[in-house]
């Protein structure tokens, strides 16, 4: 693939975008098509593309491209797309630093060490995976402890293996297609070992990479020993009580070499710290506006850096609006701020954005605490969905229009989603996919 | 070939020793067991430099962590590794633990640490607001350090090796004899072949070796074998002492909290345990350990009761700190010796001179321990005539995030490699990490302590790829030869069609 660098960095954009992800294509996108003139993204992967690259599997773009792409496939798409629009990438290269006022110091083997000066940034560096540090996991530290993703470029990326007889921990979603990819390689994935009492990747995953090959998923479990000096030799694995304490009476060993994590993923956010960005506690990204900028003027975030997403397709439509407020900014036509607060209450998590305005079309990205179904969907007193399910794995969208909040004057609505054990049962208002209900059970018009 | 002295142990101890034997005009070689220098205790060490005061009066230890503490500035300065006299802070909780402190402190002014400050709780919540309110009072010690302390034995061993010493890794010993004028060693080399392809497909177990029996003939012997030295004394009849490994889990700490605690922190002792501590590390990311446990001598393990232990006891000296914020978690083993003591000096085997029982403070006493082995070696008939072209000083490694702009620029104008970003956590760029490849790192690990590549947040997450790349082409081995510290610990093996 041929990508086109700029001959000479400019030592002053528009907007200047950092991650070359779906998240900053796409911002880069909205950017240029809001009136930005000057737009760069900067990349550290020679490629443009971001993780999508290692992701060789299906299941990518239904929402957003309108059809199965495969991670390379949506990345190349993204890629043209911004390519068009003509926007001038940076790959191979880091922002070491971000100043308030806008200006990043960028390393690059083309351009060595430079300063940019930036009408609006929009961050979009993505996340990183948890690591066994995170979760403490007992034992000795030998080779073959390793991050799904980190196995899964050895595999799609290098033509390799992580080993020959695999544990897993976690039931992310990286874990989970790592499980079937292993398999298909004719490596021998013993089980999926998982603390809570639920999956932590979408339902469709669990179905097609675990069932469909007979690999177990053993819940209420963990790992809480890892044996081997040089490389690893067997794993302890034990359930565990509600109080997530493991039930060491029942603790059994499994011979294996491998132990790959997929324990969750944390938003890369060394340059929103950096800023001194105000961080959400829940998600540990940037507290946002409905426009994607976040506590400090022109900066502006979006994609796994805000909030971890479930399908790429979110990434893409939130980072467009990124990308659009970025350019508003700059071409000084921003609109007016948020005015309604919506506050997470019962087994909500987290609302992205927190804040919406009455004046225009809102998408809210939101995540659950705890399984429920069937239950129902409030917002304040002003609105009610009854949904088949909710899961934690599975990020609940919804479509706020303005007319829908036209006799709304307070400055807060709450967000609850509570159970629906008795009520008469009312149909979703429009049909859709079996696959999008377990995807986005509430991505429904409101 | 015969050497002069086989220095038995490549940890700090080791490799002091071996630096001190290059400034004379004599062969000297380091036998290691590990695929690098330094992968024992001297690793998974704390990496304080005790500021002299701690040490009991009359023992071995407390006179050498005094004298050792004073060397270390010179050493940094010569050999470039971190550095840093942070100060620590001894604290008490109750009046009897005052009374210690002050025991402490007249202990430490009879021996000539100077700066020694009892600070009330005023002032110690101006200097650190985020300690524990129920202190009642510190003890300020200006002299105490941190250190990195694999660096310090990688450039310890550079230094050696520039001024003329051998390495002879993954080689264990297996036996050792007098013979006329010297001692026999027998050692078994593990020499790894895995990047042959008749042996590719057997990657996992220790088949991917073979071993290879040397002798190595000495007329001098250091034994600073760590855990191992008693059973290395007993091969020749110079032991008579017992080695016990006491283990000591250690956690780091994320980032973030950088500056949260500037020095080291210290509960007040007990006669048996420095106890828990909260570490800034010569990097500024806070450390909390050790635990101190009877343990087997490759234990490495860390536990959950570890981790218990070791944040419940830095919680009482900082209550913010959480497990929360852990990054990662490690294991070392203290060489305890029976007496606690260290065992220092001539053996009752002529020649064959003991530098064992290196626990706490043996990494701060270390310079100090290797003088006091070469002058065991003068008295034993080793002649020690200097060398005029002994260099003492390495070239400073380039450590691009400690540069300014300017100097950022000059350095990638000069050889772009520099401009390159290998780990995005501690920012190191692949010109670091190719020099860190040049001057004899072998493996991930050593990667790691020699530039911090994946020692960040992500412990490895993206640059692990980057550096297995770089010592593919650097080394000139494939990536499934690519190991995290030698031996069987690799990262990758070749698909399955091969061997299936």
């Amino acid at each position: 693939m041929i990508t086109p660098k700029p001959a000479h960095l400019q030592p002053r954009y528009d907007v200047v975008v950092v991650g070359a992800g779906p998240a900053g294509l796409a911002a880069a996108t909205g950017a240029r098509e809001a009136g930005a003139e000057r737009v760069l993204v900067i990349d550290r992967e020679s490629e443009p593309g971001g993780i999508l690259q290692q992701c060789i599997h299906p299941g990518f773009g239904l929402h957003h491209f309108g059809e199965e792409l495969t991670g390379p496939e949506y990345a190349q798409r993204a890629i043209e797309q911004t390519l068009e629009r003509e926007v001038d990438l940076l790959a191979g290269a880091y922002v070491l630093d971000v100043a308030p006022d806008r200006r990043l110091k960028v390393t690059s083997r083309d351009h060595g060490v430079a300063y940019v000066d930036a009408g609006a940034v929009v961050l979009a560096m993505g996340a990183r995976e948890r690591t066994r540090g995170a979760v403490r996991i007992p034992g000795e530290r030998p080779a073959g402890v390793m991050t799904a993703g980190f196995a899964q470029k050895l595999v799609n990326m290098a033509g390799l293996l992580p080993g020959r007889r695999v544990v897993i921990l976690g039931s992310g979603d990286i874990g989970l297609i790592m499980a079937r990819r292993l398999v298909l390689e004719g490596v021998e994935v013993e089980g999926v070992y998982e603390l809570m009492p639920h999956a932590n990747g979408l339902n469709r995953n669990v179905v097609q990479c675990l069932h469909d090959f007979g690999i177990p998923l053993h819940l209420s479990t963990t790992v809480v020993h890892v044996h081997g000096r040089e490389r690893v030799e067997k794993v302890t694995v034990a359930p565990v009580d509600e109080r997530f304490v493991p039930r060491m009476g029942e603790a059994r060993d499994i011979p294996c070499d491998t132990l790959l994590l997929s324990i969750g993923l944390i938003p890369d956010n060394e340059l929103a710290h950096r800023l001194g960005l105000r961080l959400d506690p829940v998600t540990t990204g940037p507290v946002v506006t409905s426009t994607m900028e976040t506590s400090r003027d022109g900066v502006f975030a979006c994609g796994n850096v805000v909030h971890i997403h479930d399908l790429v397709d979110y990434v893409s439509q939130e980072s467009l609006l990124a990308g659009r407020g970025a350019g508003a900014y700059v071409t000084g036509r921003a609109g007016r701020p948020d005015n309604v607060r919506l506050t997470p209450g019962q087994n909500v998590r987290y609302c992205v954005p927190p804040t919406i305005t009455t004046e225009r079309e809102h998408t809210v990205y939101m995540r659950v605490a705890q399984p429920m179904a069937p239950c129902t969907l409030r917002l304040g007193d002003i609105y009610e969905k009854p949904l088949r399910y909710v899961f934690p794995g599975e990020m609940l969208t919804l479509k706020v229009r303005p007319r829908f909040l036209e006799g709304f004057h307070g400055g807060s609505l709450r967000v609850d989603i509570v159970p629906r054990d008795e009520e008469p049962r009312r149909a979703p208002r429009t049909q859709v996919t079996s696959a999008d209900a377990e995807v986005h059970p509430g991505g429904e018009e409101a | 070939m015969r050497y002069d002295v086989a220095v038995i142990g490549g940890g700090v101890i080791g490799c002091a020793v071996a630096r001190e034997l290059s400034r004379y005009r004599l062969r000297a070689v380091v036998i290691d067991k590990e695929c690098e220098v330094g992968l024992g205790t001297s690793k998974a060490n704390s990496g304080i430099i005790h500021a002299g005061h701690h040490g009991a009066e009359g023992t071995l230890k407390g006179e050498l962590e005094w004298r050792g503490n004073q060397m270390w500035d010179a050493l940094a300065r010569d050999l470039h590794f971190g550095f840093k006299r942070v100060g620590d802070l001894t604290c008490a909780f109750d009046e009897d633990q005052r009374a210690t402190l002050r025991k402490i402190m007249a202990q430490g002014k009879r021996r000539g640490v100077p700066g020694l400050e009892l600070w009330g709780p005023e002032r110690l919540r101006r200097e650190e607001p985020h300690l524990s309110h129920d202190i009642v009072e510190a003890l300020y010690a200006p002299t105490a350090g941190v250190v990195n302390p694999y660096e310090a034995c990688f450039m310890l061993a550079e230094s050696a090796v520039r001024n003329g010493v051998d390495l002879a890794l993954d080689r264990t010993v297996t036996d050792i004899r007098r013979v006329d004028h010297g001692f026999d060693i027998d050692v078994l080399w593990r020499r790894d072949v895995l990047w042959r392809r008749d042996v590719l497909w057997r990657r996992s177990g220790p088949q991917g070796q073979e071993m290879v029996a040397e002798r190595i003939k000495s007329r001098f012997v250091v034994n600073a074998a760590g855990l191992f030295a008693d059973a290395i004394a007993d091969m020749v009849d110079a032991g008579g002492f017992t080695i016990r490994a006491r283990k000591g889990e250690e956690y780091l700490l994320d980032k973030r909290l950088i500056g949260y605690v500037k020095r080291i922190v210290f509960p007040c002792p007990t006669p048996t345990s420095k106890g828990i501590l909260v570490i800034p590390t010569y990097d500024g990311t806070l450390m909390v350990g050790p635990t101190a446990d009877w343990s087997d001598k490759d234990d490495l393990t860390t536990t959950a009761e570890g981790s218990a232990e070791a944040f419940a006891g830095a919680r009482r000296l900082a209550p913010g700190i959480s497990e929360k914020d852990c990054i990662a978690e490690f294991a070392g083993l203290r060489a305890v010796s029976d007496t606690e003591e260290f065992v220092l000096g001539p053996s009752r085997v002529a020649g064959f001179v003991l530098a064992a029982g290196m626990q706490s403070p043996a990494l701060t006493a270390a310079p100090a321990v290797a003088t006091l082995v070469v002058d065991a070696l003068r008295d034993d008939g080793l002649e020690l005539v200097a060398k005029d072209d002994f260099e003492p000083t390495v070239p400073a490694p380039v450590r691009f995030a400690e540069l300014d702009y300017a100097e950022q620029r000059a350095l990638v104008a000069r050889d772009p490699a520099y401009a390159r970003l290998v780990c995005r956590c501690e920012i190191v760029t692949e010109g670091e990490v190719r020099d860190a490849i040049d001057r004899g790192a072998r493996t991930l690990d050593g990667l790691k302590f020699r530039t911090r590549v994946g020692m960040g947040r992500c412990q490895g997450g993206f640059c692990t790829w980057n550096c297995m790349e770089l010592l593919r082409e650097r080394l000139g081995v494939p990536l499934t030869a690519v190991t995290k510290r030698g031996g069987d610990s690799w990262v990758a093996c070749e698909r399955t069609e091969v061997g299936a």
